[in-house]
């Protein structure tokens, strides 16, 4: 019994335990021994539990207390400490968790779908296999010939992507929508908020005039009302029933998406295989490998080869999973940026370190003191686990802030094409994870100096006076900033090269002048505008009023803008030459107003532009790129040749320069400008001339207003959306890389910062701890330019030791992410020698002040400190 | 030894288990063992101390300099396993100042007819 309660004193810190343990089990003996029967006995025991635990609890409380006060009152004393120490771990876990939290969200995190796993997508691509995502579209003959060919999928659905204008409740909205075949959105799983999604019964089954919402489209048009099942909207001129609700989180196929309208297949779309316009989603049957699938698609697609050779000889398929739509170069960015927060984290840990260490140092003869006078060696350690978590817990706090402020600078990291939110959240994990890695090493290196306070150098300490320290944590410490030297180059040089990136993208000539123009788009809804005379009329119409406003000196409507719509590819026939049913030979295909030319600034190379008086009753035109007639017509005038569109034989009339459509980093297809009023009839849809382009000499804002009431009057119905300058549009195009270089760039300079902070503070302590000998030396006549030499050459040798393993790091790192660098040389001279020139600068900026301070020691005064 | 009428001051008021070693440590040098039976006996079993209360109390007038730990306990038949604890001057002092405080409170406490008297 009494074993049991020395065992339950236990609970007691040791200090109180050694203090008054046996007194107490003394009292406890002579209870019992009072206690007749072995049930008083119990109750003995019983009653010696519910005394010790509480009482326990209090003491320990009280020296919190107690250790809480001290901290405050230390803290308060190296305020700069507590700062310094607090901020870096804060930049550490704050860096960390915003990086490590985007690039969960986008790279491991499971799609929001019921086992998402399952989940896949498929698309016709080329033979080769080359390229990522969806690489072309389906057909709807190759879809219904892959579905009812295949046993590996539990559910398969087509799709394709729409924008609808609805009408009504409001200012007319175009809208992203998608247009899905019934199995669609019960194979991804999520059920619908409210109402039911489509039957499927069967094409033209009773929801073919059904539609369902999006839940921020029901909130913002709808008021969020349930009573909106049922009710009929106005969609493109067509009424149709709202049937369901999304939930908030639903988003496919990508998070712009706001309603889904059924697609229904007739027997007419299958005809022709060369139209490929849809995308398909399945869900893989239970048990099913990715691998398996497809084997058997391959089967499919071998035997669609051989059947219908006309139009499947070249093609092949996408097939992949639906959490993997996403371009290479993001993953590699997020890669990038996790690499870069983890080196952070690094530094962190090495700068925290190399802080508390030096402040362990400082206090070797407080703690020795404290020793000398009886405090117990638990006492001091407790002490120092205090302080520690104290400045880990009040790091993590702010590093919190840190990672809520910087995850929306990385929303743009993440890439439109995956059904996910827009912005992730802070997570909680990766915050838990970097939190508890700094506060380890702020309580690692905290308790150093007590576990030593309480070993030999208890008098020792107070015996050394002041030079006490030095040794193997003078060592650790060289290493440690060393470390921070070699990340900081690194982190440097990697945004060095980074920065060439991307000034050499945009350096690229875009091919036409983006600046001084204005876009905005109107789409002309069908049927509404399905005839060719009501179109004209209305670009016509609304041109004229446009290019008659002060400050405007050209206007044009085009079916694409560069690097907005990249799609538009048509194949081509030229007489003469061998056709390839594949599509590798694409060319971008433009419908477009007689003054786009002026407007982009594109120069006419040969020939004539296009005319208003090349109407649909005149000879069909086109006016090609400098490529397009390269590619078809090498060393010959392209003038009066002529070539296959879109079904329709064309003639050649003029030559401009090449733009880069599919935006400044990828290589374009050469295009081909059409005149709007020979568009073939019924052609249609996303083809159809919808973006305004105008260029202003002076301020475009005036002119957007002036625009809107040209278009409202012209028709009311029209929504006007996408208003934004060509300049901002070519600017967009690097704007991933410059979110990505601002983070990157902004934890180098912290690092650089940082490794500065830490060298000088080596310095300092090295110059304080040898100030006699300094003094000494000074009074045998030492010149003060040879000391300061001496500080300085310290300083070079650590700088030097980091910095050759840092470019060396920089080096490997930059050939890992070699995508992004656009060209640039992973060993660019000039990029690693500015990285490692501003390690040198920054060591030497951080040795200056304790070379100075060296020098300014006097021989006297640290004489008599001896 | 020194002490301030304000040191005392700051001590008050005392908590009853407190007060109840203070006075069981009157009388003498005791144990805590010795304590525990004299505040029982004193109180007829009606405050018992436990041994987690009382060495945490004893702590505490420890630091607060009310008792020490005399080096040779003046005990008829000490134990010398045992430790002993005495009270200071300063511990005298403050146990003195709560007695008056308590008496002026039972002396206002009469004279408003709340508690009857005693023979």
């Amino acid at each position: 019994m009494i074993r049991l309660y020395r065992a339950l004193l236990r609970c007691y810190p040791s200090s109180f335990r050694m203090e008054y343990g046996d007194e107490m089990a003394a009292v406890f003996g002579q209870e019992l021994r009072r206690a007749a029967g072995p049930v008083a006995r119990l109750g003995v025991l019983l009653a010696a539990v519910a005394d010790v635990v509480p009482n326990a609890l209090a003491v320990h409380w009280e020296i919190l207390r107690q250790d809480l006060r001290y901290t405050a009152r230390t803290l308060n004393h190296a305020r700069a400490f507590a700062l310094a120490t607090i901020l870096i771990t804060a930049l550490g876990v704050g860096a960390n968790a915003a990086a490590f939290s985007v690039a969960d969200f986008v790279l491991l995190r499971p799609l929001p779908f019921p086992e998402s796993d399952a989940l896949v997508r498929l698309c016709e691509g080329p033979r080769t296999g080359a390229g990522w995502g969806c690489m072309n579209e389906l057909s709807p003959a190759n879809y219904r010939d892959v579905r009812n060919g295949t046993t590996a999928f539990q559910a398969l659905g087509a799709f394709t992507g729409a924008s609808m204008v609805l009408v009504g409740g409001g200012e007319p909205l175009r809208l992203s929508a998608a247009v899905v075949t019934a199995d669609v959105l019960p194979l991804l799983g999520v059920p619908p908020l409210l109402g039911r999604t489509f039957d499927s019964t069967g094409a033209g089954g009773q929801d073919a005039g059904g539609v369902v919402l999006g839940y921020g489209l029901w909130q913002t048009r709808f008021g969020g009302d349930p009573s909106v099942l049922g009710r009929t909207v106005n969609l493109d001129g067509t009424p149709r029933e709202v049937i369901g609700v999304m939930p908030a989180a639903f988003h496919f196929p990508t998070r712009d998406v706001q309603l889904w309208a059924p697609l229904v297949l007739r027997e007419e779309d299958f005809a022709d295989r060369n139209d490929t316009y849809l995308q398909s989603v399945g869900r893989l049957r239970n048990g099913v490998t990715i691998e398996r699938a497809q084997a058997e698609l391959a089967v499919i697609f071998t035997r669609l080869a051989r059947d219908v050779p006309e139009s499947n000889a070249e093609t092949w398929f996408s097939f992949f999973r639906l959490r993997d739509g996403m371009s290479p170069r993001y993953r590699l960015m997020l890669t990038v940026l996790c690499g870069a927060s983890l080196s952070m984290l690094l530094l962190t840990c090495a700068n925290l370190a190399n802080l508390l260490l030096a402040r362990a140092a400082a206090r070797e003869r407080e703690l020795a003191v404290r020793a000398a006078l009886g405090a117990g060696r638990e006492r001091l350690v407790r002490q120092l686990f205090t302080e520690s978590v104290i400045l880990a817990v009040a790091g993590g706090a702010v590093g919190v802030v840190v990672a809520v402020l910087a995850v929306p600078l990385l929303g743009t990291l993440v890439p439109t094409t995956l059904p996910i939110a827009e912005r992730p959240g802070v997570d909680l994990r990766v915050l838990a994870f970097a939190g508890a890695f700094a506060g380890l090493t702020g309580l690692g290196f905290g308790l150093i100096p007590a576990l030593r306070a309480g070993g030999r150098t208890g008098f020792a300490a107070l015996r050394e006076g002041t030079r006490a320290g030095g040794g193997r944590k003078q060592r650790l410490r060289r290493f440690l900033v060393t470390v921070e030297v070699a990340v900081s180059v690194a982190l440097l040089a990697c945004s060095g090269l980074l920065i060439n990136a991307v000034w050499r993208v945009q350096a690229v000539d875009p091919g036409f002048t983006p600046d001084g123009v204005l876009t905005l788009r109107s789409e002309l809804p069908l049927p509404k505008y399905d005839s060719l005379a009501r179109r004209t009329e209305f670009y016509r119409t609304v041109l004229s009023q446009i290019q008659a406003q002060a400050g405007v000196t050209g206007a044009a409507y085009t079916s694409g803008l560069p690097m907005v719509m990249t799609g538009g590819i048509a194949g081509v026939e030229v007489p003469g030459r061998e056709v390839r049913p594949g599509r590798q030979e694409g060319v971008s295909v433009r419908w477009v107003t007689s003054q786009i030319f002026e407007v982009l600034r594109i120069p006419v190379l040969r020939g004539r532009t296009l005319e208003d008086a090349d109407a649909a009753d005149r000879l069909l035109v086109a006016v090609v790129s400098e490529s397009f007639a390269e590619r078809y017509w090498p060393g010959q005038d392209p003038i009066g040749m002529t070539f296959g569109v879109r079904d329709q034989d064309r003639m050649v009339v003029g030559v401009v320069g090449d733009i880069k459509v599919r935006g400044l980093e990828r290589t374009s297809e050469p295009q081909v400008y059409l005149p709007i009023d020979q568009v073939p009839e019924g052609f249609g849809g996303i083809y159809l001339p919808k973006d305004l382009v105008i260029r202003v000499t002076g301020q475009a804002a005036p002119l957007v207003s002036a625009a809107r009431r040209i278009i409202r009057a012209a028709d009311p119905d029209l929504p006007i959306t996408n208003v934004r300058t060509m300049a901002d549009v070519v600017a967009g195009e690097t704007a991933t890389r410059r979110a990505q270089l601002a983070v990157l760039g902004a934890l180098a300079v912290i690092a650089l910062l940082l490794a500065g902070v830490g060298i000088h503070g080596l310095l300092a302590y090295t110059v304080s701890q040898r100030s006699q000998e300094i003094g000494v030396r000074l009074a045998l006549g030492a010149e003060p330019s040879g000391i300061a030499r001496l500080v300085l050459r310290e300083g070079l040798v650590l700088a030097v030791v980091g910095i050759v393993p840092g470019v060396a790091a920089a080096y490997g790192a930059a050939r890992a992410l070699n995508a992004l660098l656009f060209g640039v040389s992973p060993g660019d001279p000039v990029t690693l020698l500015a990285a490692a020139g501003l390690g040198l600068l920054m060591t030497v900026a951080g040795s200056i002040v304790p070379a100075w301070r060296a020098v300014r020691v006097s021989p006297v005064s640290a004489m008599r400190a001896e | 030894m020194a002490y301030d009428r304000a040191d005392v001051d700051a001590l008050l008021p005392l908590q009853p288990l407190t007060f109840h070693v203070l006075l069981a440590l009157t009388a003498g040098d005791r144990h805590g063992y010795g304590i525990i039976q004299d505040v029982d006996a004193r109180t007829d079993g009606a405050v018992r101390l436990s041994a987690g209360a009382l060495y945490r109390t004893i702590q505490r007038l420890l630091e607060q300099g009310l008792i020490i730990e005399p080096q040779k306990p003046n005990v008829p038949q000490g134990d010398p396993r045992r430790r002993y604890y005495r009270l200071t001057p300063f511990g005298r002092a403050v146990a003195r100042a709560e007695t008056s405080r308590l008496a002026l409170l039972v002396h206002l406490a009469r004279s408003s007819g709340l508690v009857p008297e005693t023979s």
